[in-house]
């Protein structure tokens, strides 16, 4: 795969996306300070970081959940403050959270329209969603041969590469995948790692939010950790080996790993453990599972 | 990770046959409900063979029906109204009171009851918005205080737990022939809500599965958040369906008014909970984002078919409620079996 990225470095060297010294606080709470950020299109820009790193506040203020307080945003050279997630969408920035934003018990086309119904007089033209939905996803290379299946019996990755294929047909220029591989197992992540790579030839901007350094190091062209709100490596996929890329991240893993460990064997250990322990402690298992592989 | 490349082809996803694919339709189960009661009566009642009483079968689902249908729309949207049967009576006490006081043509009764009814209905929605709260807390407050209402208005205007008749108004004849006349088809004499019944199921399922409208209602019942996600109004949405039982409240409380030529302020309690049933049966999940408006019409006919049969088979008629009770049971739980077979999980 490692050939895959020095081809797209060139296509566009303007970033579709740039923060520059981009900060938020809530309150007195510094969430993020200082992240430069750059994204360009036909590139994947991996964000890594643990749990309470920023990388939520980073997704939240480019999907125009949050406004930023600091520094700038520009899309496109334009800076820019989204007041709303409709105004990022508008403007071309998708995302796909961990939820996914499907709606479970309906088929895979009604989910994939949803919201963009594409309508014959006041009738929805049925055959023709069914059509345009099929042919999205055969390009993702995923086939589902009955599409009026309910989007609940289909796998984790598959439902993922669902929501990516929306974003790409809707016309998304920058997409931001939140942590899309977290619940997902080996062999589910491989294949969403490979929408990843489709997307990103597909002339996208890919953010790709993860925890994981094996899976940001398969797809990545460039690499950003965060730790407690700030960028404390910011490189290219050349400057660097799978082998820094873990040892960055892993002093917070280790920290997690240890604190789990003093939380099952003292009690009183339980103070400083959820200091240092993620709030969300699910996290911490799909990318421990994935270093024994 | 080498199994990457070999993912387009997953055989564990199999096509479906075409007839699981029909088995898995909401309705189905419903549909064989209908057709094991029918062919019990038919089998136990002499009197439901005769081809004259279909008219009076027709006749009961219909006064059912009609609410089911618009409550089936509003709970696979995710929410309940438990003041659907109260503001059936609310409506027709609104029409009788306004035009008897005032002394006007009754035409203007039935607007001004459509447009207390339609309130009540975006009234409902919008508190639910508001307040955050479940539905079921937020229509059941409704549900009281129209409940008082009813009665303490009709008490205050026409003295007494009756409306006052009104069959010497102006556009009393035209307003019966609208909403309470008859049509005789051959041997079957086929009162008018019936096919009020029929239109509304026919254009409410339209609009759920081939609509825009449908979708959203699909999706801000089966998950709400993602709903708002991808840009669907949600609350809109819901707005929109509480105003539909508010329309549907309407329609059979002018129906129920001119039918009697007037109106008893008790009624309709109790009537909230057989129009969610009916809409149970016909395949609608309590948990919203999945049901069919076609079932909750047939959910309707089982409703009428039993009602009458009982009567027709001699039966007594106190084992009514009881009957109901496992028509409900039995009907979730042949969804359910149903729907895991179908879906094969």
């Amino acid at each position: 795969m490692s050939a895959l990225e020095d081809t797209t470095v060139d296509r566009s060297t303007t970033p579709v996306l740039e923060l520059v010294d981009c900060g938020k606080h809530y309150g007195n709470v510094h969430a993020l300070r200082g992240v430069n950020l750059s994204v360009r299109q036909g590139e994947v820009t991996c964000v890594l970081g643990d749990n309470g790193a920023g990388k939520s506040t980073l997704i939240k203020i480019i999907s125009g959940l949050h406004d930023y307080t600091e520094g700038s945003m520009k899309l496109n050279g334009i800076v820019r403050q989204f007041n709303s997630p409709r105004v990022a969408q508008a403007l071309g920035i998708a995302t796909v959270y961990q939820d996914l934003a499907l709606a479970p018990l309906m088929s895979v086309w009604r989910n994939f329209f949803l919201g963009n119904e594409v309508r014959k007089g006041p009738f929805l033209a049925i055959p023709e969603m069914k059509r345009v939905a099929g042919e999205e996803l055969t390009k993702m290379g995923i086939v589902i041969p009955d599409l009026d299946r309910p989007v609940s019996s289909l796998s984790g990755g598959q439902r993922q590469v669902i929501a990516i294929a929306r974003a790409i047909y809707f016309g998304a220029k920058v997409i931001i995948l939140d942590e899309p591989t977290a619940a997902l197992g080996v062999k589910q992540s491989g294949v969403v790692l490979k929408y990843i790579v489709k997307a990103r030839d597909a002339g996208l901007g890919v953010i790709f939010i993860t925890h994981n350094p094996h899976h940001a190091y398969l797809v990545g062209n460039h690499f950003v950790i965060l730790k407690l709100g700030r960028v404390v490596l910011d490189a290219r996929r050349d400057e660097l080996t799978l082998e820094q890329l873990t040892g960055e991240m892993a002093g917070g893993q280790e920290l997690a790993e240890l604190s789990h460990e003093l939380q099952g064997q003292d009690p009183s250990g339980a103070a400083p453990a959820a200091e240092a322990a993620p709030d969300r402690t699910g996290d911490a298992g799909p990318a421990r599972e994935e270093k024994r592989t | 990770m080498s199994n990457v490349t070999t993912t387009p082809a997953d055989d564990r996803v199999g096509t479906r046959s075409s007839f699981s694919t029909t088995l898995a339709r909401p309705e189905v189960g419903a549909l064989l409900a209908a057709i094991a009661v029918a062919v019990l009566f038919f089998a136990v009642a002499p009197a439901f063979r005769n081809v004259g009483n279909i008219g009076t079968i027709l006749y009961g689902s219909s006064t059912i029906g009609i609410m089911a249908v618009v409550v089936a729309l509003l709970m696979i949207g995710g929410e309940f109204d438990l003041s659907a049967g109260v503001a059936v009576t609310t409506s027709a006490l609104m029409a009788a009171h306004t035009a008897w006081y005032f002394s006007l043509n009754v035409w203007v009764g039935i607007g001004a009851a459509l447009v207390l009814s339609l309130a009540i209905g975006a009234f409902n929605g919008w508190l639910l918005h508001k307040t955050g709260l479940p539905s079921f807390l937020v229509t059941l407050g409704t549900f009281f205080v129209l409940q008082g209402a009813n009665l303490a208005m009709t008490r205050l205007i026409a003295g007494g737990v009756s409306s006052n008749a009104l069959n010497d108004l102006d556009g009393f004849d035209s307003a019966h022939a609208v909403f309470a006349s008859s049509v005789t088809l051959g041997p079957v004499e086929v009162k008018i809500p019936v096919i009020y019944w029929i239109v509304m199921a026919v254009i409410a399922g339209a609009l759920l599965l081939r609509t825009h409208y449908g979708n959203w209602i699909f999706a801000v019942g089966g998950d709400s958040a993602a709903a708002r996600a991808v840009g669907v109004p949600v609350t809109a949405t819901k707005v929109f369906l509480f105003m539909g039982v508010g329309f549907g409240a309407w329609v059979l409380g002018m129906h129920n008014l001119f039918e009697y030529n007037n109106v008893q302020s008790g009624q309709g309690v109790g009537y909230e909970f057989v129009y969610i049933i009916a809409a149970v049966i016909g395949g609608c999940t309590l948990t919203g984002g999945y049901g069919s408006v076609v079932g909750a019409a047939i959910g309707a006919l089982i409703f009428g078919m039993t009602q009458l049969g009982i009567t027709y088979a001699g039966w007594n008629v106190d084992w009514f409620k009881t009957f109901l009770g496992v028509m409900l049971i039995a009907s979730v739980l042949v969804n359910m079996y149903v729907k895991r077979k179908a879906e094969g999980r």
